[in-house]
């Protein structure tokens, strides 16, 4: 057993204040979870503290919450990595304007929170219907197959169903939507839970309706080019189903199906990765000319909507240069952007290649083949996070691969 | 006052499966859940769903199989029903979207489960039960102008005509409090188990038996109370879930001295015979001193080729990992046998109707009974779906044929009062209530589990008794409308300690050893006297028992060995 500090941020609706942060001392063994302390200080101390839970082994999806900042479920969260977490990061002082570090314990406390993107209803439960399932529903999230079904089952290649089973395992907890930055922007953005249950109809052979959803949510201006490509959401996502990674392959079908969406997203992911692989570094200049009016003929017979596109995206240029996100004004004018020093152009030019031949989408469910096969005995074997960061994202390339995005 | 013609209680696998096929049949449907739909338990179900739809196997082989599995407590005409109607409902949820594994041809492929004669479990990695119930809720959104949700609303009670005949329930709206009565021409309960009267338990934070307390209340009879499965392998402490598709992928019991000591208990079937028979056999392992310090058993999963473990048993290695700190593809992982399943419940038929007219259960709530005294892996998710749908269609037939009735606004007061009164209770007025809650699980695993006799029952009896007293007195924090989950608690420990009574007194009463019921002070099968369903019906005075007999069509009583 070990004494522990939840900082929680409670806010009763029924009451005339706030929101406001309420610490409380939980006694548990270390591997027990910050849900489990919640419920502790339910049981014992106060039980109006309204949090919604049911499994306790992160299946229901029920316990999305943001603890020291980050979007996770409390059950899967353990006590001792939490305040370590929190020890490190010096979470306390960071929220809340409150001076106090540490717990009564002299430990660092841990700080729980209710998902972000999302109204509170209550302490940590959030109004998911309004911003989550709104949002599911907006994908049409059923199958919709062609036909009458046949007699047996649909045959289809075994690979697809493990393929969208990564997708099949999201449980719905809101982690993702709570950590996204691209919605924090624009609360239409359909987002990364709901875009990853449209993949799990796009991937999927027996859904005869792909292309019409594709186009769906390329031409949707709040669709599959409003992410920034931030990570965030396969941070946050419990189950390894890296949304971002399922986004991706959205644009990467979307582009094969050829779709040139009216938001000029797929010409701004085509003219980023082309700028980088052969300048190496982004010049913003080219990158607005490019995505609106591509090429030598986009800039000479600009297409409708091209001059609007740029004109309206000047002020977000300007606005890049005051804050300092753009470092020098000659970075707009176009051709003096700087190279890369020395011979590190041909070495971008050799990841672009590699990517090319590596076009293998690897998913969690595949991903532990090749070292129990290939790794000879006693061969180090690489830590699952680190063979998370590398195999499990095929989307962790595409910063240099067509698919990138910004 | 919103009314429906067939009102669904629970949106789980059998309480969707239900509404879905209800308004199939045409008429209007509603269902309440107290969780969103999609955080039911039937999520926890992972290794898969049994069906003999292969052509070298047969419903009859897997209807032996569970009338075996369940030490021939089973009624083999539902179990017929059942394995009949399997691999239909299986090629159904294919069709619907669930993305079952595809063998190298891409068709349906199976793994092996135990207690079955054929690999005929069928699965989604081991997320099967979730794969199956977010494709139903994907449906329900599909059919939303047909099924009416309701979300995170609490049953606090069924209400009941002039006649006797259920006419819908009342609830409490989660998010601000407020109360309604639901009218409906037929309601089905289809509220899950009571794994939470025991602690630990794999079972879910909401499985308190709400509707097999409900049903009992307003008359219905429960049947095999006292069939409590533990499974073999959860984590101590924790009671996480290890799947059976574990060992069904050929992993190994190991006791202390690295013996596998199935061969001493099922030489036949070994790791993969019943669960009460891996169950009792760990836990005589562990009694006689050849388990771990901390009272467990290992579960070697290393034998399994790595590859097929991170596809098969991705989700047994996140649980290793994240519950346990080990590694599953390394080392052995500690377990024991743990509260997991309620084969009893809700005594119906074979169309899920109770005793009381117009009311229907389905599901882990009910007892039709296809488990006996034991259930069968993969066959739960089965059971949710078949007689889910039935449920639905007979409880729509039922409706077409009637008018809607209306309760007096009285039972709503009545019902009201009733929370207002615990809510207005002063704190220190008695104990609270997580203190009894707590109180009853201990006691209920350590008097109720896998070895039980006389004394054992009695004390745990005597204690749930006591607690019921303490619960009239038990006060809570929360005094707000808003999400009091304090109130829904109290509610809940209330159904809690009427299952708990129903249970310790079928279980004294039984004075055998059959399937889960295991009685150190009985330890043999006795077909003579106890081949019959024990069942409780609530009165005044206490729970009331009477029998009735089990149905046997082809499949005779028989020894039983793995």
């Amino acid at each position: 057993m070990a004494d522990f500090t939840l900082k929680v941020r409670r806010f009763k609706p029924e009451e005339q204040q706030g929101p406001y942060w309420e610490t409380f001392d939980v006694d548990l063994d270390p591997t027990l979870s910050v849900l489990d302390g919640l419920l502790q200080a339910k049981d014992r101390e106060d039980g109006s503290l309204a949090v919604r839970c049911s499994c306790r082994a992160a299946i229901c999806g029920s316990c999305g919450m943001k603890i020291n900042g980050q979007s996770t479920l409390a059950c899967k969260t353990m006590l001792e990595e939490a305040q370590s977490f929190a020890e490190t990061h010096a979470v306390a002082a960071q929220v809340g304007g409150d001076k106090t570090e540490s717990g009564s314990h002299g430990k660092p406390e841990i700080v729980v929170e209710p998902m972000g993107n999302m109204p509170v209803v209550k302490d940590l439960v959030t109004d998911m219907e309004s911003t989550h399932w709104t949002k599911i529903r907006r994908v049409t999230p059923w199958l919709l197959p062609e036909g009458d079904p046949p007699e047996r089952e649909y045959i289809v290649p075994p690979e697809s169903m493990i393929d969208v089973t990564q997708s099949m395992a999201c449980i719905q907890c809101g982690a993702c939507v709570s950590s996204c930055l691209s919605m924090e922007a624009d609360p239409d953005f359909i987002g990364p839970a709901a875009l990853a249950k449209a993949y799990r109809f796009i991937g999927d052979p027996r859904d005869a309706e792909s292309k019409e959803r594709l186009h769906d949510l390329a031409q949707d201006p709040h669709g599959i080019y409003d992410c920034t490509h931030c990570f965030s959401c396969i941070d946050a996502c419990p189950k390894g189903v890296a949304p971002m990674d399922q986004i991706m392959r959205l644009r990467r079908a979307a582009d094969e199906e050829g779709i040139h969406d009216q938001n000029h997203g797929r010409n701004h992911m085509e003219a980023f990765t082309k700028i980088i692989e052969k300048k190496g570094t982004l010049d913003e200049a080219q990158l607005l000319q490019d995505s609106y009016a591509p090429g030598v003929k986009g800039k000479l017979v600009p297409k409708h909507g091209a001059i609007k596109g740029l004109v309206e995206s000047l002020p977000t240029a300007i606005r890049g240069v005051k804050t300092g996100k753009m470092r020098s004004l000659p970075k707009l004018i176009p051709g003096v952007h700087p190279k890369l020093p020395g011979d590190a152009q041909d070495h971008v030019k050799r990841i672009y290649a590699h990517a090319e031949d590596h076009q293998v989408e690897l998913n969690l469910y595949i991903r532990g083949e090749e070292p129990d096969e290939e790794a000879p005995e006693g061969a180090v074997e690489p830590e699952p996070d680190q063979v998370a960061d590398t195999e499990s994202r095929p989307g962790a390339d595409t910063g240099l691969s067509p698919g990138a995005g910004s | 006052m919103p009314d429906h013609d067939v009102l669904v209680i629970g949106a789980g696998l059998a309480g969707q499966r239900a509404a879905l096929a209800a308004a199939e049949q045409g008429v209007s449907v509603g269902i309440i859940s107290k969780v969103h739909p999609v955080r039911s338990h039937s999520n926890a179900a992972q290794g898969g769903i049994n069906a003999a739809l292969h052509e070298d196997d047969s419903w009859e082989s897997h209807a032996f199989d569970t009338v075996k599995g369940s030490d021939y407590l089973a009624d083999q005409d539902a179990v017929e029903i059942m394995c009949r109607a399997a691999p239909e409902e299986l090629l159904h949820l294919e069709h619907l979207g669930v993305t079952f594994h595809r063998n190298e041809e891409g068709k349906l492929g199976t793994r092996a489960f135990g207690g079955a004669s054929a690999a005929r479990t069928y699965y989604v990695a081991d997320i099967t039960g979730q794969a199956i119930m977010h494709v139903l809720y994907e449906q329900l959104m599909k059919y939303s102008d047909e099924v009416a949700r309701y979300e995170e609303y609490f049953t606090t009670g069924l209400a009941l005509d002039d006649e006797g005949n259920c006419v819908g329930a009342t609830c409490r709206n989660i998010t601000d409090g407020s109360m309604d009565h639901f009218g409906a021409k037929a309601v089905i309960l289809a509220t899950g188990g009571n794994g939470q009267i025991w602690h630990p338990t794999t079972n879910a934070l909401i499985c308190t038996g709400d509707g097999i307390a409900q049903a009992y209340r307003v008359g219905a009879k429960l049947m095999d109370m006292e069939m409590i499965q533990y499974h073999p392998t959860t984590l101590a402490g924790k009671g996480f879930l290890i799947t059976e598709g574990a060992r069904g992928e050929g992993a190994h019991l190991l006791n202390a001295n690295g013996e596998r000591f199935m061969e001493k208990y099922a030489p036949n079937k070994m790791e993969l015979a019943s669960r009460d028979v891996v169950s009792r056999a760990e836990q005589t392992e562990i009694n006689e001193g050849r388990g771990f310090p901390d009272g467990t058993v290992a579960l070697d999963i290393t034998v399994v080729p790595r590859k097929r473990i991170h596809e098969a048993l991705r989700e047994i290695v996140l649980v290793g990992r994240d519950f346990a700190g080990v590694d599953i593809t390394k080392e052995p992982i500690h377990i024991k046998p743990g509260n997991h399943y309620t084969m009893g419940g809700v005594k119906t038929d074979n169309e899920g109707r109770t005793n009381v007219p117009g009311l229907y259960a389905a599901g882990e709530v009910a007892c039709v009974s296809v488990h006996g005294g034991n259930r069968l892996g993969a066959n739960s998710l089965l059971d949710t779906l078949i007689f889910g749908r039935r449920s639905g269609v007979d409880a729509a037939e039922r409706a077409k044929g009637r008018d809607q009735t209306h309760v007096s606004h009285a039972f709503l007061d009545d019902q009201e009062a009733r929370i207002a009164e615990v809510i207005g209770r002063e704190n220190g007025s008695g104990r609270r209530v997580s203190e009894v809650r707590l109180e009853l699980g201990d006691a209920m695993d350590k008097h109720v589990a896998v070895f039980r006799e006389a004394e054992g029952l009695n004390t745990a009896l005597e204690t749930v008794r006591r607690l019921k007293e303490e619960y009239e007195s038990c006060y809570i924090d929360d005094k707000g409308h808003v999400f009091n989950q304090d109130v829904l608690g109290a509610i809940e420990l209330g159904y809690m300690l009427d299952c708990a009574e129903a249970t310790c007194v079928a279980a004294i009463h039984r004075t055998e050893s059959r399937g889960a019921q295991f009685r150190t002070d009985f330890s043999e099968r006795n077909d003579d006297e106890w081949l019959k369903h024990i069942d409780v019906t609530r009165t005044d005075d206490g729970p009331e028992i009477s029998y009735s007999e089990v149905t046997i069509t082809q499949w005779e009583p028989e020894e039983r060995s793995y």
